[in-house]
């Protein structure tokens, strides 16, 4: 059961680790990895979704019967583009966080923004 | 060509994006982007009219039929709540033609509209789509656009806000993903009307269970439900005042109509209520996020705050409405999201012409504020009297049927509360009243304006301004399009699925 399984066991403890990133850390960079981990399990999770055992590429070819779905694996390439826009805007704002409060720590921005 | 609109409805904004940076001068970007809105509301106005002749209208992107290829299908919901979008974002951008002014570089305003129709786009293409996948991807493209809209405030606040909106906006949508992920696993389709037929015989399974309940989290964080709602008071209240307006009429509404989609018409009532104790949850939810934002709205100096507050308390209607499971509950929240949006976005609008006077929507700057914009002063108290829910404005028609709704379910003391949470609402639009006309105004003009005569904002934020606010007194009194076409949604949607 657990072997059979663990690629979603993987997934799980992809998902919660980042999870855990994204609620702990203060840094707003390490934030980020934590967000992409996070994001990342899901993806794994749908790719393992199509994987049919035994089967082959989805490529047809005579002597193979059966295929892996494609339709997950397609649909991540989409969620992965989302991904990577979604990491490229957040850097782009804390670059720009940077250049206002000169800090990315949230603590520390959040007592700048006090002091004025 | 009318079978076309579907996706016209989606591509005309899309496409009109990155034709703006062609135009590159930023006045004539703004007169192309106010065309596009146009002809994105007059399609939203045909399809209206189409549905109501012909009933459901679906298109399959490419020539693939339904349940292989993206269907996009647009019935009277979705119908209903493209009017409202693409009618607020026609307003706001004529509006943004002076507004902008004071609050974007003049040499960043052609990015604005950019970003503006993506944003648009997404949440059009988030109503038209037939297709569950297809959704999320369009939840993304208009929520990137959003976190860029609110990064464009002048506040450096506004960076920090819209980066840690980005980083719950993303679980959100990540958890919408998983929930998908889910359901395709079980019933190895994203269609959603080949979901909602597949759905009941997966009822009973565990992972049906779990596909609902991440979803159902992942929208109440778009939607800002309490206690999901912490990004949204900075958001709305560091963004650029024109950007809060078409956010606050428009995104939370589109998050509203996806919880509806997904819960009534791919789910199904049945199967929603017997996986969690729903109703409980969100009727709960909407009284605790009703009280609690409205109290807090009533010590928010800023008043951008202070109506984002009341947001939150607004969306708690709505969602006590869903809560009750009935026919009636639901037309109360679909008349309360339209009307909402009616509100809020002459409000928001009125406060971008107050920012763009006065630079602030501090309460120290609508100190004597009657007297020096009666016209702008005079669309806020209106626009508070229909949030408060005063009779002859739309406010007072969405919270009658939710009464209606609350007695008609035997839930009387809910009715009560309801109106008790309006009381809290005439506090704090009561505040604004007394420092507006009983107060006199302080002698500290902002730079460049002399005299202490009147201030009135430009007509080209009146007009949009008093068209929102006739609007929200023509429908106060005459209620046939919106309680006519709510109620018929309610019914189809409560009536065993479309």
């Amino acid at each position: 059961m657990l072997m059979e399984l663990y690629n979603y066991w993987v997934v799980i403890l992809l998902m919660m680790t980042g999870f855990y990133i994204v609620i702990v850390q203060g840094n707003l960079i390490k934030k980020l990895i934590g967000l992409n981990l996070f994001q990342t399990s899901v993806f794994i999770f749908y790719i393992s979704l199509g994987k049919v055992s035994g089967g082959s590429a989805p490529i047809f070819a005579e002597g193979v019967s059966s295929y892996s779905n494609p339709l997950p694996h397609v649909l991540i390439l989409t969620a992965i583009v989302v991904g990577i826009a979604t990491t490229a805007l957040a850097l782009a704002l804390v670059i720009r966080i940077r250049n206002a409060y000169g800090t990315v720590e949230e603590e520390e921005l959040q007592q700048r923004d006090l002091e004025c | 060509m009318l079978s076309q609109l579907p996706i016209l409805q989606v591509v005309v904004p899309l496409l009109a994006a990155p034709a703006c940076l062609l135009l590159e001068k930023s006045r004539l970007v703004w007169i192309f982007t106010v065309l596009v809105c146009g002809l994105s509301l007059s399609i939203s106005m045909l399809l209206l009219h189409q549905v109501y002749q012909h009933g459901t209208m679906s298109y399959g992107l490419g020539g693939w039929d339904a349940p292989w290829g993206i269907e996009y299908r647009i019935d009277l919901l979705s119908a209903y709540v493209m009017l409202v979008v693409s009618g607020i974002a026609t307003l706001v951008v004529v509006a943004a033609g002076t507004g902008l002014e004071r609050e974007i570089p003049q040499e960043k305003q052609t990015f604005f509209y950019v970003t503006y129709l993506l944003c648009l786009a997404g949440l059009l293409g988030i109503v038209a789509t037939g297709d569950i996948f297809n959704v999320f991807v369009f939840l993304e493209i208009s929520s990137l656009a959003t976190y860029a809209l609110i990064g464009y405030g002048k506040d450096r606040r506004a960076l920090w806000a819209s980066y840690q909106y980005l980083i719950v906006g993303t679980i959100g949508a990540t958890f919408i993903l998983i929930g998908i992920g889910f359901l395709y696993s079980l019933t190895g389709t994203l269609n959603m009307q080949d979901l909602a037929a597949r759905i009941p015989d997966a009822a009973g399974s565990r992972t049906a269970s779990t596909a609902f309940v991440f979803i159902v989290v992942g929208v109440c964080l778009k939607l800002a439900l309490f206690p999901l709602h912490l990004w949204l008071p900075n958001a709305y209240a560091y963004a650029p005042s024109l950007v809060t307006a078409f956010l606050a009429a428009t995104a939370t509404k589109v998050a509203v109509y996806l919880l509806i989609r997904l819960h009534f018409s791919v789910f199904g009532e049945q199967f929603a209520s017997s996986v969690l104790p729903l109703h409980g949850i969100l009727l709960t939810l909407g009284l605790a996020g009703m009280f609690v934002a409205s109290l807090v709205a009533i010590f928010q100096p800023n008043i951008k705050r202070l109506f984002a507050y009341s947001s939150i308390a607004q969306i708690g209607y709505m969602i006590i409405g869903i809560g009750f499971g009935t026919a009636l509950g639901l037309q109360a929240t679909l008349l309360h999201l339209f009307n909402h949006a009616l509100m809020k976005g002459a409000l928001f609008l009125a406060l971008a012409a107050v920012v763009y006077r006065f630079g602030s929507a501090d309460i120290s700057a609508f100190r004597g504020l009657g007297r020096r914009m009666p016209w702008t002063m005079a669309a806020i108290v209106i626009g508070g009297l229909s949030l408060i829910g005063m009779p002859l404005t739309v406010g007072f028609v969405s919270k009658w049927y939710l009464i209606l709704a609350a007695i008609e379910a035997g839930m009387w003391p809910i009715a009560l509360l309801v109106v008790t949470g309006s009381i809290l609402a005439v506090v704090y639009v009561w505040r604004l009243v007394e420092a507006a006309y009983f107060q006199h105004a302080e002698n500290e003009l902002p730079e460049g304006l002399v005299g202490s005569g009147r201030l009135e904002a430009p007509l080209t934020l009146l007009v949009p301004i008093w068209l929102l606010v006739l609007v929200n007194i023509y429908l106060g009194i005459d209620t046939r399009l919106t309680v006519g076409t709510s109620g018929a949604v309610a019914s189809a949607l409560l009536g065993g699925g479309q």
